[in-house]
C-alpha cells in the first residue's frame, strides 16, 4: 500500500484511538479530506520544484509506533544545551517522556500539546490559537494537523521574562525500521512577554525516519520570541518543518534554522503580519555534504504598513549536496513603509554540488524599501592565500573563511552557549581542531 | 638567504616574469622599483607560493633549499612573510585569534609546543606597543572596516609576531599617510637584524627615506634592468620611469 492510502486508512483508526467527540473532530476530518485531495506534494508543483519525496515515501513508514521507548540521559545529553539550566520537552519516537522532559505549570505552561488538546483547563487557547495560522490548504500541513496529538504546548502569559530557554527535542530510536512522526507544536507568547526557544530532531539509529512536523507561534503585542532549529541529524532522516508565524503590533520574531544535516530537509517557513512596527528575522546556516538535500522555502506577509523583515540565508555546499532557497517576500497594498530585505549567499565547494535559488518579490504598495541580494560562489581564493601565506594550513583556512562567510547568522545567536555549541558543530563539520574557539 | 634564478612566470598564456636573477643575503635590504605591471607584485606572490602563477623556468632558493613545489604555508613555516598591497578582510576572526592560529600552525609545523597563553598576550602587548597599536584593535574582526593604514600597520604587526627570515613588504607605503608611514618604518627597522632580510617593493622612493635599502632594483617587463645602491632611487624620483623605459627601447 503506498504511504498516501496507508495515512488516509489509519486516519478511522488514529480517531478511535483518541477522543472522537472533541471539537476537533471536524478540523481533523476536513484536514485528512484535503490531504487525500491533494496527496504528497510532487516536483510539478512551483513550490515543490527541486525537492522531491519520491526516495523517502518509498520507504514503508510505520504511523504509530508500536513501542514506548527509553533512553537513558547520558546518552543523549550532548545533544541537549547542558550547560545550562533550561525547560526540556522531550519526545522519544513521537510519544513525551516526562523522564528527560522538564515542564513546569509555575507562571507559564511548558507542557504537552496531547494534555492541552484534551483538558478543558486549555480548552480556551486552543480554541484561540490551535490551527489558526497553519495553512489549511497545505497538504503536508493538513496531513499534520489530521494526525496532530502530541507536541510541544508552551503558552506564556503577558508580560513574563521567561528566565531559561525552553528546548524541545524529538528522538527517533529505530525501534521502527521507518518511522513517521508528526509533530505538532503550539507556541503563544502574551504581551510584553519574551522567550527563547530551542528546537531539535535527533535519530540515534540508521533507519529511516520522516519527520513531518508544524509549529504554530502567535506573538502578542509587543512580544520577543528568538526561536532555534537545530538540524544535524543523521543520512536517514528526513524532515519537513512546517512553521507559521503571527505577529501582532510592535512584536520582534526571529527564527534561525542550522541545518548542517539530515537526508533531506525542507523548511516552510512563513510570517503574516497583523499590526505596525512588526520586526521579523529570518536566518539560516546551511552546511551539507555526501548526497544530502536542504530546502529553505520562506514567505513574508506583509500585510500592515511600517514593518520590518530581514532574512540572511548562508549555504556552503559539498560533495554532491543540493540546496534551495525559495524566499518569497508578499508587500500587500495597506503595507505601506515596508522594508524587506533578503540575503542568500552561497558557496559550492564542489563542481557536484547544487543550489537552486529564487528570491520572489511581490510588491504592490508604492513606498517601500525591499531588496533581495544572492551570490553563489567558491571561497575567495586570495583570501586563502593570505591565511596559508600567514602558515594556516588550507584545510583550516578554508574553515576561517567558511566560519567568517556564515558569522553574520551565528553573531545573531542570543543564548552564548548555543552560540558556542553551533560554532562547534561548525568545525567539527569542517573536520578542523583550531587553537581558539571558533 | 634567497637566491633566484632565472625566474620565468606567467598567468594563463601570459608570461610576467621573463629571467628574473635576484641574490638577497641575510642582513640585506632590497629594494625592488619598478612602473606599474612591471611585475613586481608577482614576483613577491610567487616567491611567497602563489598557485595562480605558473612558474614556466628558473629556480628558488631559500637558504640553499628548493621551495619552488612547497604550499605556500609551507614556505611560511620555514620563514618567508609577505606583507600584502590588500590585506584580507575575515570577518568573525580577531587580529589576536588569527594570529594566535597563524603562530601556532608556524609553530606546529616546526616541531614545538604551542606557545603558552600568558607568553602570547606578553608578545603581542610588546609587538602592538613597538608598532602604536591600540589594544583595543586586536580585539576587532581581521582587517575588518580597518582604514588603509591600520591595515598595512597591521600587517607588520602580524609580522613582528611571526619574526619572519625574509620579509617581503609589497607596495606597504600605499595607502598611508607619513605619520603612519614613519610609525610603520620604524617598526619594520626595529625587526631588522643581521639574521634575516627585506625586500621593499614599492613605485615610490618616499618609503626608502625611511628603510634604507643596501640595494635598489628596477623591474621593467618582467626582467630586472638596473640594479645600484640607495642612489638609484633617488635617481629614479627625478627622472622618472620614462628613463628606464626609453633606456630599454635604445
Amino acid at each position: 500500500m503506498e504511504l498516501k492510502e496507508k495515512l488516509v486508512s489509519s486516519f478511522m483508526a488514529f480517531e478511535e484511538r483518541i477522543d472522537v467527540n472533541s471539537d476537533l473532530h471536524e478540523l481533523r476530518t476536513l484536514a485528512i479530506k484535503n490531504f487525500e485531495n491533494k496527496g504528497f506534494p510532487t516536483k510539478k508543483e512551483e513550490a515543490w520544484k527541486y525537492t522531491s519525496l519520491n526516495s523517502v515515501l518509498k520507504n514503508d513508514f510505520s504511523v504509530f509506533p508500536k513501542n514506548e521507548n527509553s533512553i537513558e540521559f547520558a546518552d543523549v545529553k550532548k545533544y541537549f544545551l547542558h550547560e545550562i539550566d533550561t525547560h526540556k520537552l522531550v519526545f522519544i519516537d513521537g510519544v513525551f517522556s516526562s523522564f528527560l522532559s522538564a515542564t513546569t505549570h509555575d507562571g507559564i505552561d511548558v507542557c504537552l500539546m496531547s494534555s492541552a488538546l484534551n483538558k478543558p483547563k486549555y480548552k480556551l487557547v486552543i480554541d484561540n490559537y490551535f490551527n489558526k495560522i497553519a495553512n489549511k490548504d497545505e497538504s503536508l500541513t493538513s496531513l499534520n494537523t489530521a494526525f496532530a496529538n502530541e507536541g510541544a504546548y508552551i503558552n506564556i502569559p503577558k508580560s513574563k521574562l521567561v528566565d531559561k530557554p525552553i528546548e524541545i527535542m524529538y528522538f527517533s530510536t529505530g525501534s521502527e525500521a521507518a518511522l513517521l512522526v508528526q509533530p505538532r507544536n503550539l507556541v503563544v507568547v502574551g504581551e510584553n512577554s519574551h522567550v527563547q526557544i530551542i528546537e531539535r530532531h535527533q535519530s540515534l539509529n540508521e533507519n529511516p525516519v520522516l519527520t513531518n512536523s508544524v509549529t504554530e507561534i502567535f506573538a502578542e503585542k509587543r512580544a520577543i520570541i528568538d526561536y532555534y532549529k537545530i538540524q544535524n541529524d543523521n543520512l536517514e532522516a528526513n524532515l519537513i518543518d512546517n512553521t507559521y508565524v503571527s505577529q501582532q503590533k510592535e512584536t520582534n520574531v526571529s527564527v534561525n534554522t542550522f541545518s548542517f544535516g539530515g537526508n533531506l530537509t525542507r523548511n516552510n517557513l512563513n510570517f503574516y503580519h497583523f499590526g505596525e512596527r512588526i520586526v521579523s528575522n529570518l536566518n539560516g546556516i546551511t552546511i551539507i555534504g555526501d548526497k544530502q538535500h536542504v530546502d529553505h522555502y520562506t514567505l513574508v506577509q506583509h500585510s500592515t504598513p511600517n514593518c520590518e523583515s530581514h532574512q540572511d540565508y548562508k549555504g556552503i555546499f559539498s560533495d554532491k549536496s543540493t540546496g534551495v532557497f525559495n524566499g518569497k517576500i508578499y508587500v500587500e497594498r495597506e503595507a505601506q513603509k515596508t522594508n524587506a530585505f533578503q540575503k542568500n549567499n552561497n558557496i559550492l565547494l564542489s563542481d557536484k554540488a547544487t543550489i537552486n535559488a529564487k528570491p520572489q518579490l511581490e510588491i504592490f504598495a508604492d513606498d517601500v524599501k525591499c531588496s533581495h541580494g544572492c551570490t553563489i560562489g567558491q571561497l575567495d581564493e586570495t583570501a586563502l592565500f593570505y591565511m596559508q601565506q600567514r602558515g594556516i594550513p588550507k584545510k583550516e583556512a578554508k574553515a576561517l573563511l567558511m566560519y567568517a562567510f556564515s558569522n553574520a547568522v551565528i553573531e545573531s545567536i542570543k543564548i552564548p552557549e548555543l552560540k558556542q555549541r553551533i560554532t562547534t558543530i561548525i568545525a567539527t563539520k569542517l573536520g578542523v581542531k583550531l587553537g581558539f574557539d571558533l | 638567504m634567497l637566491s633566484i634564478k632565472n625566474l620565468h612566470a606567467s598567468i594563463g598564456d601570459k608570461e610576467i616574469l621573463k629571467g628574473i636573477n635576484l641574490e638577497v643575503k641575510a642582513g640585506e635590504i632590497h629594494a625592488i622599483m619598478g612602473p606599474n605591471g612591471a611585475g613586481k607584485s608577482t614576483l613577491s606572490a610567487i616567491i611567497a607560493g602563489n598557485e595562480n602563477y605558473e612558474v614556466t623556468e628558473g629556480e628558488i632558493f631559500l637558504e640553499g633549499e628548493d621551495i619552488a613545489d612547497l604550499a605556500p604555508e609551507e614556505r611560511a613555516h620555514k620563514g618567508v612573510f609577505l606583507s600584502f598591497q590588500y590585506p584580507v578582510e575575515i570577518p568573525g576572526v580577531s587580529v589576536t585569534n588569527f594570529i594566535r592560529t597563524s603562530i601556532n600552525e608556524t609553530r606546529k609545523a616546526n616541531n614545538l609546543e604551542e606557545m603558552p597563553a600568558n607568553e602570547m598576550l606578553k608578545v603581542i602587548r610588546d609587538k602592538s606597543e613597538l608598532l602604536e597599536i591600540d589594544r583595543k584593535f586586536l580585539s576587532r574582526s581581521l582587517n575588518e572596516g580597518f582604514s588603509g593604514g591600520e591595515k598595512k600597520r597591521n600587517e607588520i604587526f602580524q609580522m613582528a609576531m611571526l619574526e619572519p627570515k625574509l620579509a617581503i613588504l609589497d607596495e606597504t607605503d600605499s595607502g598611508l599617510d607619513i605619520d603612519a608611514l614613519r610609525i610603520v618604518a620604524n617598526g619594520v627597522n626595529k625587526l631588522k637584524s643581521d639574521k634575516n632580510a627585506i625586500i621593499v617593493i614599492t613605485h615610490y622612493q618616499r618609503l626608502l627615506d625611511y628603510i634604507v635599502p643596501d640595494f635598489v632594483h628596477v623591474l621593467y617587463n618582467g626582467k630586472i634592468v638596473k640594479s645600484g645602491d640607495a642612489s638609484l632611487a633617488l635617481e629614479l624620483e627625478e627622472k622618472g620611469y620614462d628613463w628606464i623605459k626609453n633606456e630599454q627601447e635604445v
